[in-house]
Protein backbone atom coordinates (compact mmCIF):
# COMPACT_ATOMS: atom_id res chain seq x y z
CA UNK A 1 0.00 0.00 0.00
CA UNK A 2 1.43 3.31 -0.92
CA UNK A 3 1.29 6.30 1.35
CA UNK A 4 -0.26 9.60 0.52
CA UNK A 5 1.66 12.76 1.20
CA UNK A 6 1.06 16.41 0.43
CA UNK A 7 3.81 18.51 -1.10
CA UNK A 8 3.31 22.26 -1.09
CA UNK A 9 4.39 23.90 -4.36
CA UNK A 10 4.91 27.66 -4.30
CA UNK A 11 4.08 30.48 -3.80
CA UNK A 12 7.80 31.15 -3.94
CA UNK A 13 9.37 28.55 -6.22
CA UNK A 14 12.44 28.64 -8.51
CA UNK A 15 10.52 27.90 -11.71
CA UNK A 16 7.72 30.32 -10.96
CA UNK A 17 8.35 33.95 -11.81
CA UNK A 18 4.97 34.66 -10.23
CA UNK A 19 3.38 33.31 -7.08
CA UNK A 20 0.75 30.60 -7.16
CA UNK A 21 0.30 27.88 -4.60
CA UNK A 22 -0.54 24.25 -5.31
CA UNK A 23 -1.05 21.50 -2.80
CA UNK A 24 0.11 18.38 -4.58
CA UNK A 25 -1.30 15.15 -3.16
CA UNK A 26 1.15 12.41 -3.98
CA UNK A 27 1.03 8.66 -3.98
CA UNK A 28 4.69 7.75 -4.21
CA UNK A 29 5.88 9.78 -7.21
CA UNK A 30 2.50 10.20 -8.83
CA UNK A 31 0.27 13.20 -8.34
CA UNK A 32 -3.27 12.10 -7.51
CA UNK A 33 -4.65 15.55 -6.90
CA UNK A 34 -3.60 19.17 -7.21
CA UNK A 35 -5.40 21.85 -5.26
CA UNK A 36 -4.61 25.38 -6.40
CA UNK A 37 -4.95 28.43 -4.21
CA UNK A 38 -4.58 31.88 -5.66
CA UNK A 39 -4.72 35.45 -4.46
CA UNK A 40 -1.08 36.40 -3.94
CA UNK A 41 -1.18 39.07 -6.62
CA UNK A 42 -4.79 40.13 -6.37
CA UNK A 43 -4.81 43.93 -6.38
CA UNK A 44 -8.46 44.60 -7.00
CA UNK A 45 -7.84 46.99 -9.86
CA UNK A 46 -11.34 46.61 -11.29
CA UNK A 47 -12.56 48.73 -8.41
CA UNK A 48 -10.25 51.55 -9.47
CA UNK A 49 -12.99 52.62 -11.93
CA UNK A 50 -14.38 54.57 -8.98
CA UNK A 51 -11.33 56.79 -8.63
CA UNK A 52 -9.85 56.90 -12.14
CA UNK A 53 -11.89 58.30 -15.01
CA UNK A 54 -12.58 56.33 -18.17
CA UNK A 55 -9.58 57.78 -20.00
CA UNK A 56 -7.14 57.00 -17.19
CA UNK A 57 -8.51 53.48 -16.89
CA UNK A 58 -6.86 52.64 -20.22
CA UNK A 59 -3.52 52.88 -18.43
CA UNK A 60 -4.75 50.92 -15.43
CA UNK A 61 -6.09 48.18 -17.71
CA UNK A 62 -2.68 47.95 -19.31
CA UNK A 63 -1.17 47.18 -15.92
CA UNK A 64 -3.32 44.11 -15.38
CA UNK A 65 -0.29 42.24 -16.60
CA UNK A 66 3.12 43.33 -17.82
CA UNK A 67 3.47 40.59 -20.44
CA UNK A 68 0.18 40.96 -22.28
CA UNK A 69 -0.04 44.65 -21.40
CA UNK A 70 -0.67 45.74 -24.96
CA UNK A 71 -3.71 43.52 -25.39
CA UNK A 72 -5.27 44.60 -22.12
CA UNK A 73 -4.96 48.27 -23.01
CA UNK A 74 -6.39 47.64 -26.45
CA UNK A 75 -9.24 45.41 -25.23
CA UNK A 76 -10.41 48.04 -22.78
CA UNK A 77 -10.18 50.87 -25.32
CA UNK A 78 -12.06 48.78 -27.87
CA UNK A 79 -14.94 48.17 -25.47
CA UNK A 80 -15.27 51.86 -24.59
CA UNK A 81 -14.98 52.86 -28.25
CA UNK A 82 -17.86 50.54 -29.09
CA UNK A 83 -20.00 52.06 -26.37
CA UNK A 84 -19.24 55.56 -27.65
CA UNK A 85 -19.68 54.56 -31.30
CA UNK A 86 -16.20 55.70 -32.22
CA UNK A 87 -14.86 54.46 -35.52
CA UNK A 88 -11.10 54.50 -35.35
CA UNK A 89 -9.20 55.34 -38.58
CA UNK A 90 -7.88 52.48 -40.75
CA UNK A 91 -4.25 53.41 -40.14
CA UNK A 92 -4.76 53.09 -36.40
CA UNK A 93 -6.42 49.70 -36.95
CA UNK A 94 -3.37 48.45 -38.79
CA UNK A 95 -0.86 49.92 -36.38
CA UNK A 96 -2.76 48.33 -33.51
CA UNK A 97 -2.62 45.00 -35.31
CA UNK A 98 1.13 45.31 -35.85
CA UNK A 99 1.80 46.20 -32.24
CA UNK A 100 -0.52 43.47 -30.99
CA UNK A 101 1.35 40.84 -32.95
CA UNK A 102 4.68 42.27 -31.79
CA UNK A 103 3.54 41.93 -28.23
CA UNK A 104 2.37 38.37 -28.89
CA UNK A 105 5.79 37.67 -30.33
CA UNK A 106 7.61 39.00 -27.29
CA UNK A 107 5.25 37.17 -24.96
CA UNK A 108 5.77 33.88 -26.77
CA UNK A 109 9.54 34.32 -26.75
CA UNK A 110 9.39 34.95 -23.03
CA UNK A 111 7.40 31.75 -22.53
CA UNK A 112 9.80 29.91 -24.81
CA UNK A 113 12.74 30.87 -22.62
CA UNK A 114 11.01 30.03 -19.37
CA UNK A 115 9.95 26.62 -20.66
CA UNK A 116 13.49 25.84 -21.79
CA UNK A 117 14.76 26.94 -18.39
CA UNK A 118 12.11 24.74 -16.77
CA UNK A 119 13.74 21.58 -18.03
CA UNK A 120 17.27 22.83 -17.69
CA UNK A 121 18.02 23.89 -21.27
CA UNK A 122 19.74 27.06 -20.08
CA UNK A 123 21.37 28.03 -23.38
CA UNK A 124 18.05 27.93 -25.22
CA UNK A 125 16.56 30.13 -22.52
CA UNK A 126 19.29 32.70 -23.02
CA UNK A 127 18.96 32.50 -26.78
CA UNK A 128 15.22 33.11 -26.71
CA UNK A 129 15.64 36.11 -24.45
CA UNK A 130 18.44 37.46 -26.64
CA UNK A 131 16.09 37.47 -29.61
CA UNK A 132 13.33 38.92 -27.45
CA UNK A 133 15.49 41.95 -26.67
CA UNK A 134 15.54 42.80 -30.38
CA UNK A 135 11.75 42.72 -30.43
CA UNK A 136 11.63 44.91 -27.35
CA UNK A 137 13.91 47.39 -29.11
CA UNK A 138 11.36 47.73 -31.87
CA UNK A 139 8.49 48.11 -29.41
CA UNK A 140 10.45 50.71 -27.51
CA UNK A 141 11.17 52.70 -30.66
CA UNK A 142 7.52 52.66 -31.62
CA UNK A 143 5.92 53.26 -28.24
CA UNK A 144 8.56 54.48 -25.80
CA UNK A 145 8.27 51.59 -23.37
CA UNK A 146 9.74 48.14 -23.08
CA UNK A 147 6.94 46.37 -21.27
CA UNK A 148 4.28 48.95 -20.52
CA UNK A 149 3.46 50.78 -23.74
CA UNK A 150 0.51 53.08 -23.01
CA UNK A 151 0.15 53.87 -26.68
CA UNK A 152 -3.57 53.18 -26.98
CA UNK A 153 -6.09 55.73 -25.90
CA UNK A 154 -9.82 55.97 -26.31
CA UNK A 155 -10.23 57.05 -29.92
CA UNK A 156 -7.02 55.73 -31.44
CA UNK A 157 -3.34 55.95 -30.66
CA UNK A 158 -1.28 58.50 -28.81
CA UNK A 159 1.28 58.68 -31.58
CA UNK A 160 1.88 57.55 -35.13
CA UNK A 161 4.56 55.13 -36.21
CA UNK A 162 6.43 56.79 -39.11
CA UNK A 163 6.70 55.06 -42.47
CA UNK A 164 10.49 54.67 -42.32
CA UNK A 165 10.23 53.01 -38.93
CA UNK A 166 7.73 50.49 -40.24
CA UNK A 167 10.04 49.77 -43.15
CA UNK A 168 12.96 49.20 -40.83
CA UNK A 169 10.81 46.86 -38.68
CA UNK A 170 10.06 44.83 -41.75
CA UNK A 171 13.71 44.52 -42.57
CA UNK A 172 14.71 43.68 -39.02
CA UNK A 173 12.03 41.00 -38.77
CA UNK A 174 13.28 39.58 -42.04
CA UNK A 175 16.77 39.36 -40.56
CA UNK A 176 15.43 37.78 -37.38
CA UNK A 177 13.42 35.09 -39.14
CA UNK A 178 16.37 32.79 -39.68
CA UNK A 179 17.37 33.08 -36.01
CA UNK A 180 13.82 32.41 -34.92
CA UNK A 181 13.53 29.36 -37.14
CA UNK A 182 16.71 27.84 -35.74
CA UNK A 183 15.56 28.40 -32.17
CA UNK A 184 12.10 27.01 -32.78
CA UNK A 185 13.54 24.00 -34.58
CA UNK A 186 15.87 23.33 -31.67
CA UNK A 187 12.96 23.21 -29.27
CA UNK A 188 10.69 21.12 -31.45
CA UNK A 189 13.19 18.66 -32.85
CA UNK A 190 15.68 18.07 -30.08
CA UNK A 191 15.25 14.41 -29.03
CA UNK A 192 15.80 15.18 -25.35
CA UNK A 193 13.17 17.89 -25.40
CA UNK A 194 10.77 15.66 -27.29
CA UNK A 195 11.10 12.80 -24.85
CA UNK A 196 10.54 15.19 -21.97
CA UNK A 197 7.36 16.67 -23.43
CA UNK A 198 5.66 13.92 -25.44
CA UNK A 199 2.87 11.98 -23.79
CA UNK A 200 2.95 14.17 -20.67
CA UNK A 201 -0.31 15.62 -19.34
CA UNK A 202 -2.57 14.39 -22.13
CA UNK A 203 -6.05 15.91 -22.37
CA UNK A 204 -8.51 15.05 -25.12
CA UNK A 205 -10.42 17.62 -27.15
CA UNK A 206 -13.55 16.79 -25.18
CA UNK A 207 -11.84 17.32 -21.86
CA UNK A 208 -10.28 20.68 -22.65
CA UNK A 209 -13.55 21.86 -24.10
CA UNK A 210 -15.65 20.91 -21.07
CA UNK A 211 -13.04 22.31 -18.69
CA UNK A 212 -13.17 25.59 -20.59
CA UNK A 213 -9.52 25.95 -21.55
CA UNK A 214 -8.42 28.73 -23.88
CA UNK A 215 -5.79 29.57 -26.46
CA UNK A 216 -2.91 27.26 -27.35
CA UNK A 217 -4.01 24.87 -24.59
CA UNK A 218 -7.24 24.34 -26.53
CA UNK A 219 -5.60 24.31 -29.93
CA UNK A 220 -3.02 21.80 -28.70
CA UNK A 221 -5.87 19.31 -28.31
CA UNK A 222 -7.04 19.81 -31.85
CA UNK A 223 -9.79 22.41 -31.44
CA UNK A 224 -9.74 25.09 -34.09
CA UNK A 225 -10.65 28.21 -32.18
CA UNK A 226 -8.84 31.51 -32.35
CA UNK A 227 -10.60 34.77 -31.53
CA UNK A 228 -8.50 36.61 -34.09
CA UNK A 229 -10.80 35.01 -36.65
CA UNK A 230 -13.66 37.08 -35.21
CA UNK A 231 -12.28 39.78 -37.44
CA UNK A 232 -11.49 42.65 -35.13
CA UNK A 233 -8.75 45.15 -36.07
CA UNK A 234 -7.23 44.29 -39.43
CA UNK A 235 -7.19 40.51 -38.95
CA UNK A 236 -9.88 40.00 -41.57
CA UNK A 237 -7.60 41.32 -44.31
CA UNK A 238 -4.70 39.16 -43.27
CA UNK A 239 -4.10 35.69 -44.49
CA UNK A 240 -3.35 33.26 -41.67
CA UNK A 241 -4.38 29.82 -40.54
CA UNK A 242 -5.28 28.59 -37.08
CA UNK A 243 -2.44 26.40 -35.86
CA UNK A 244 -3.53 23.21 -34.14
CA UNK A 245 -2.07 19.90 -33.06
CA UNK A 246 -4.01 16.73 -32.32
CA UNK A 247 -1.95 15.01 -29.63
CA UNK A 248 -3.21 17.01 -26.65
CA UNK A 249 0.04 16.54 -24.69
CA UNK A 250 2.62 19.05 -23.54
CA UNK A 251 4.51 18.70 -26.78
CA UNK A 252 1.39 19.63 -28.75
CA UNK A 253 0.86 22.78 -26.67
CA UNK A 254 4.51 23.68 -27.14
CA UNK A 255 4.24 23.07 -30.86
CA UNK A 256 1.23 25.37 -31.23
CA UNK A 257 2.90 28.24 -29.39
CA UNK A 258 6.22 27.80 -31.12
CA UNK A 259 4.62 27.80 -34.56
CA UNK A 260 2.62 30.88 -33.63
CA UNK A 261 5.92 32.68 -33.18
CA UNK A 262 6.69 32.22 -36.86
CA UNK A 263 3.09 32.98 -37.80
CA UNK A 264 3.16 36.29 -35.93
CA UNK A 265 6.21 37.40 -37.91
CA UNK A 266 4.29 36.68 -41.07
CA UNK A 267 1.21 38.57 -39.88
CA UNK A 268 3.29 41.61 -38.97
CA UNK A 269 4.94 41.62 -42.39
CA UNK A 270 1.59 41.42 -44.16
CA UNK A 271 0.13 44.16 -41.98
CA UNK A 272 3.07 46.48 -42.61
CA UNK A 273 2.61 45.98 -46.37
CA UNK A 274 -1.05 46.93 -46.19
CA UNK A 275 -0.93 49.82 -43.71
CA UNK A 276 -2.75 52.77 -45.29
CA UNK A 277 -1.79 56.41 -44.75
CA UNK A 278 -3.91 58.77 -42.68
CA UNK A 279 -4.78 59.87 -39.19
CA UNK A 280 -4.27 57.68 -36.13
CA UNK A 281 -6.90 59.10 -33.83
CA UNK A 282 -10.27 60.80 -33.76
CA UNK A 283 -11.47 63.40 -31.25
CA UNK A 284 -13.55 62.02 -28.39
CA UNK A 285 -16.42 64.04 -26.96
CA UNK A 286 -18.74 63.31 -24.06
CA UNK A 287 -18.86 60.35 -21.72
CA UNK A 288 -19.70 56.73 -22.50
CA UNK A 289 -23.18 55.43 -21.80
CA UNK A 290 -24.10 51.76 -22.21
CA UNK A 291 -22.36 48.41 -21.96
CA UNK A 292 -20.22 46.26 -24.19
CA UNK A 293 -18.08 43.16 -24.13
CA UNK A 294 -15.00 42.78 -26.30
CA UNK A 295 -13.40 39.44 -27.07
CA UNK A 296 -9.81 39.34 -28.23
CA UNK A 297 -7.13 36.70 -28.63
CA UNK A 298 -4.32 37.31 -26.16
CA UNK A 299 -1.08 35.33 -26.38
CA UNK A 300 -2.47 32.90 -23.77
CA UNK A 301 -5.98 32.63 -25.18
CA UNK A 302 -9.23 34.48 -25.35
CA UNK A 303 -9.70 37.46 -23.04
CA UNK A 304 -12.98 39.32 -22.53
CA UNK A 305 -13.43 42.93 -21.41
CA UNK A 306 -16.78 43.98 -20.10
CA UNK A 307 -17.43 47.68 -19.56
CA UNK A 308 -20.59 49.28 -18.18
CA UNK A 309 -20.96 53.04 -18.23
CA UNK A 310 -23.77 55.37 -17.24
CA UNK A 311 -22.94 58.65 -18.95
CA UNK A 312 -20.60 59.84 -16.22
CA UNK A 313 -16.89 60.44 -16.15
CA UNK A 314 -16.36 57.36 -14.02
CA UNK A 315 -17.43 53.96 -15.29
CA UNK A 316 -19.85 51.84 -13.37
CA UNK A 317 -18.04 48.54 -13.83
CA UNK A 318 -15.13 47.00 -15.63
CA UNK A 319 -14.67 43.27 -15.64
CA UNK A 320 -11.93 41.27 -17.26
CA UNK A 321 -11.91 37.56 -17.90
CA UNK A 322 -8.42 36.32 -18.64
CA UNK A 323 -7.21 33.14 -20.32
CA UNK A 324 -5.06 31.76 -17.50
CA UNK A 325 -8.00 31.82 -15.13
CA UNK A 326 -9.94 29.77 -17.66
CA UNK A 327 -7.01 27.39 -18.00
CA UNK A 328 -6.58 26.53 -14.33
CA UNK A 329 -9.25 23.77 -14.15
CA UNK A 330 -7.78 22.09 -17.22
CA UNK A 331 -4.29 22.54 -15.80
CA UNK A 332 -5.15 20.77 -12.55
CA UNK A 333 -6.77 18.00 -14.58
CA UNK A 334 -3.58 17.56 -16.58
CA UNK A 335 -1.50 17.43 -13.39
CA UNK A 336 -3.48 14.48 -12.04
CA UNK A 337 -1.74 11.24 -12.80
CA UNK A 338 1.57 12.78 -13.81
CA UNK A 339 4.93 12.43 -12.10
CA UNK A 340 6.10 14.99 -9.57
CA UNK A 341 9.14 15.81 -11.70
CA UNK A 342 6.92 16.81 -14.62
CA UNK A 343 4.90 19.34 -12.66
CA UNK A 344 7.03 22.42 -13.49
CA UNK A 345 6.92 21.60 -17.22
CA UNK A 346 3.19 21.04 -17.19
CA UNK A 347 2.63 24.36 -15.49
CA UNK A 348 5.04 26.25 -17.74
CA UNK A 349 3.58 24.71 -20.90
CA UNK A 350 0.31 26.60 -20.46
CA UNK A 351 2.30 29.83 -20.04
CA UNK A 352 0.53 30.82 -16.84
CA UNK A 353 0.08 34.49 -16.16
CA UNK A 354 -0.90 34.88 -12.55
CA UNK A 355 -1.18 38.67 -12.62
CA UNK A 356 -3.87 38.38 -15.29
CA UNK A 357 -5.64 35.65 -13.39
CA UNK A 358 -5.96 37.59 -10.18
CA UNK A 359 -5.91 41.20 -11.38
CA UNK B 1 34.58 49.58 -9.24
CA UNK B 2 35.62 46.44 -7.42
CA UNK B 3 32.94 44.03 -6.33
CA UNK B 4 33.59 42.76 -2.84
CA UNK B 5 31.54 39.68 -3.65
CA UNK B 6 29.18 38.31 -6.27
CA UNK B 7 25.85 38.65 -4.54
CA UNK B 8 23.07 36.18 -5.20
CA UNK B 9 19.63 37.57 -5.77
CA UNK B 10 16.29 36.30 -4.71
CA UNK B 11 13.38 37.67 -6.65
CA UNK B 12 9.82 37.68 -5.36
CA UNK B 13 6.66 39.03 -6.93
CA UNK B 14 4.61 40.58 -4.14
CA UNK B 15 1.43 41.54 -6.03
CA UNK B 16 2.99 43.32 -8.98
CA UNK B 17 1.66 43.40 -12.52
CA UNK B 18 4.74 41.31 -13.44
CA UNK B 19 6.03 43.99 -15.81
CA UNK B 20 8.80 44.64 -13.32
CA UNK B 21 9.41 40.93 -12.80
CA UNK B 22 10.18 40.27 -16.42
CA UNK B 23 12.58 43.21 -16.35
CA UNK B 24 14.33 41.69 -13.33
CA UNK B 25 14.70 38.48 -15.32
CA UNK B 26 15.78 40.40 -18.41
CA UNK B 27 18.66 41.85 -16.39
CA UNK B 28 20.15 38.35 -16.12
CA UNK B 29 19.86 37.55 -19.85
CA UNK B 30 22.37 38.30 -22.62
CA UNK B 31 21.67 42.00 -23.26
CA UNK B 32 22.36 43.08 -19.68
CA UNK B 33 23.91 39.88 -18.43
CA UNK B 34 24.61 40.46 -14.76
CA UNK B 35 25.51 36.78 -14.55
CA UNK B 36 28.92 37.62 -15.99
CA UNK B 37 29.71 39.19 -12.61
CA UNK B 38 28.61 36.03 -10.87
CA UNK B 39 25.34 37.62 -9.83
CA UNK B 40 22.91 34.74 -9.92
CA UNK B 41 19.16 34.71 -9.58
CA UNK B 42 18.71 31.93 -7.04
CA UNK B 43 15.44 30.35 -6.04
CA UNK B 44 16.41 29.67 -2.46
CA UNK B 45 16.09 32.35 0.25
CA UNK B 46 18.82 30.66 2.27
CA UNK B 47 21.36 31.26 -0.51
CA UNK B 48 20.45 34.87 -1.17
CA UNK B 49 22.17 38.12 -0.22
CA UNK B 50 19.87 40.58 -1.91
CA UNK B 51 16.09 40.37 -2.04
CA UNK B 52 14.70 42.04 -5.16
CA UNK B 53 11.03 42.53 -4.58
CA UNK B 54 8.35 43.96 -6.86
CA UNK B 55 4.77 45.03 -6.29
CA UNK B 56 2.80 46.79 -3.60
CA UNK B 57 2.23 43.71 -1.36
CA UNK B 58 -1.35 42.61 -0.75
CA UNK B 59 -2.74 41.09 2.41
CA UNK B 60 -2.14 37.53 1.33
CA UNK B 61 1.42 38.13 0.16
CA UNK B 62 2.34 39.91 3.41
CA UNK B 63 3.14 36.80 5.41
CA UNK B 64 5.03 35.25 2.48
CA UNK B 65 7.23 38.33 2.16
CA UNK B 66 7.96 38.33 5.88
CA UNK B 67 8.77 34.65 5.83
CA UNK B 68 11.13 34.85 2.87
CA UNK B 69 12.88 37.82 4.45
CA UNK B 70 13.32 36.01 7.76
CA UNK B 71 14.76 32.96 5.99
CA UNK B 72 17.57 34.94 4.39
CA UNK B 73 20.87 34.86 6.31
CA UNK B 74 22.42 38.07 7.68
CA UNK B 75 23.69 40.39 6.29
CA UNK B 76 20.88 40.97 3.80
CA UNK B 77 19.69 43.89 1.70
CA UNK B 78 16.27 44.56 0.21
CA UNK B 79 15.80 46.28 -3.15
CA UNK B 80 12.30 47.53 -3.97
CA UNK B 81 12.00 47.36 -7.78
CA UNK B 82 9.39 49.49 -9.54
CA UNK B 83 7.16 52.25 -8.32
CA UNK B 84 4.62 49.73 -7.00
CA UNK B 85 7.20 48.30 -4.63
CA UNK B 86 8.30 51.79 -3.61
CA UNK B 87 4.90 53.16 -2.63
CA UNK B 88 2.07 51.25 -4.31
CA UNK B 89 2.24 53.14 -7.61
CA UNK B 90 -0.85 52.97 -9.78
CA UNK B 91 -2.44 50.45 -7.40
CA UNK B 92 -2.05 52.65 -4.36
CA UNK B 93 -5.80 53.21 -4.07
CA UNK B 94 -6.69 49.52 -4.37
CA UNK B 95 -8.44 48.07 -1.32
CA UNK B 96 -6.08 45.15 -1.11
CA UNK B 97 -2.69 46.84 -1.45
CA UNK B 98 -0.52 47.76 1.54
CA UNK B 99 1.24 50.46 -0.50
CA UNK B 100 4.89 49.56 -0.71
CA UNK B 101 7.24 46.87 0.50
CA UNK B 102 8.51 49.06 3.34
CA UNK B 103 5.17 48.67 5.09
CA UNK B 104 6.11 45.05 5.71
CA UNK B 105 9.90 44.67 5.79
CA UNK B 106 12.74 47.22 5.91
CA UNK B 107 13.83 48.38 2.44
CA UNK B 108 17.37 49.59 1.71
CA UNK B 109 17.26 50.66 -1.93
CA UNK B 110 14.29 52.09 -3.85
CA UNK B 111 14.37 51.77 -7.65
CA UNK B 112 11.45 53.65 -9.24
CA UNK B 113 10.08 53.19 -12.75
CA UNK B 114 6.99 51.66 -14.30
CA UNK B 115 8.24 49.24 -15.37
CA UNK B 116 11.67 49.47 -13.80
CA UNK B 117 14.36 49.51 -16.48
CA UNK B 118 17.04 46.81 -16.25
CA UNK B 119 19.75 49.50 -16.25
CA UNK B 120 18.14 51.18 -13.26
CA UNK B 121 17.80 47.86 -11.51
CA UNK B 122 21.47 47.04 -12.02
CA UNK B 123 22.33 50.45 -10.60
CA UNK B 124 20.15 49.64 -7.61
CA UNK B 125 21.87 46.31 -7.07
CA UNK B 126 25.28 47.99 -7.16
CA UNK B 127 24.07 50.41 -4.49
CA UNK B 128 22.72 47.47 -2.53
CA UNK B 129 26.11 45.86 -2.69
CA UNK B 130 27.71 48.84 -0.96
CA UNK B 131 25.08 48.60 1.78
CA UNK B 132 25.72 44.88 2.06
CA UNK B 133 29.42 45.64 2.66
CA UNK B 134 28.58 48.15 5.37
CA UNK B 135 26.28 45.70 7.09
CA UNK B 136 28.91 43.00 6.95
CA UNK B 137 31.56 45.31 8.42
CA UNK B 138 29.16 46.28 11.17
CA UNK B 139 28.66 42.63 11.98
CA UNK B 140 32.40 42.00 12.03
CA UNK B 141 33.15 44.84 14.38
CA UNK B 142 30.51 43.54 16.72
CA UNK B 143 32.49 42.20 19.66
CA UNK B 144 30.61 38.93 19.88
CA UNK B 145 31.57 37.99 16.35
CA UNK B 146 35.25 38.63 16.79
CA UNK B 147 37.30 35.54 17.39
CA UNK B 148 40.57 36.44 18.96
CA UNK B 149 42.78 33.43 18.52
CA UNK B 150 45.46 34.71 20.93
CA UNK B 151 42.89 35.18 23.62
CA UNK B 152 41.53 31.75 22.90
CA UNK B 153 44.90 30.17 23.41
CA UNK B 154 45.21 32.12 26.65
CA UNK B 155 42.03 30.68 27.98
CA UNK B 156 43.09 27.28 26.80
CA UNK B 157 46.26 27.48 28.84
CA UNK B 158 44.31 28.73 31.82
CA UNK B 159 41.89 25.89 31.45
CA UNK B 160 44.68 23.41 31.34
CA UNK B 161 46.35 24.94 34.33
S1 LIG C 1 5.73 49.51 -11.33
FE1 LIG C 1 4.44 49.37 -13.18
S2 LIG C 1 5.33 47.68 -14.33
FE2 LIG C 1 6.09 47.51 -12.25
S3 LIG C 1 4.71 46.13 -11.20
FE3 LIG C 1 3.95 48.22 -10.86
S4 LIG C 1 2.47 48.61 -12.48
FE4 LIG C 1 3.68 46.84 -13.09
Amino acid sequence: MSNRSVVPFGPQHPVLPEPIHLDLVLEDEVVVDAIPSIGFVHRGLEKLVEVKDFNEMAYVAERICGICSYGHGFGYCDAVEHIMNIEIPPRAQYLRTILFEMSRLHSHMLWFGLLADGFGFESLFMDAWRIREKLLDMLEEATGGRVIFSINKIGGMRRDIPKEMLKSFRQRLEDLTEDLKVTVRTLLEDPAVKSRLSGVGVLTADEVETLGAAGPFLRGSGIRRDSRKLGYLAYDDIDFDIITHNDGDTYARTYVRAMEILQSVDIIKQAIEKTPAGEVDVPVKGFPNGEYMTRIEQPRGEACYYVKANGKKFLERMRVRTPTFANIPALTASLRGSELADIPILILAIDPCISCTER
Amino acid sequence: MKLSKSPWLLHYDASSCNGCDIEVLAATTPRFDVERFGIINTGNPKHADILVITGGVNNQAKSVVKQIYSQMPEPKVVVAAGICACDGGIFKDCYNIMGGVDKVIPVDVYVPGCAVRPEALIDGVVKALAILDQKRDAMKSHAACEINYDKNSDTKEKNQA
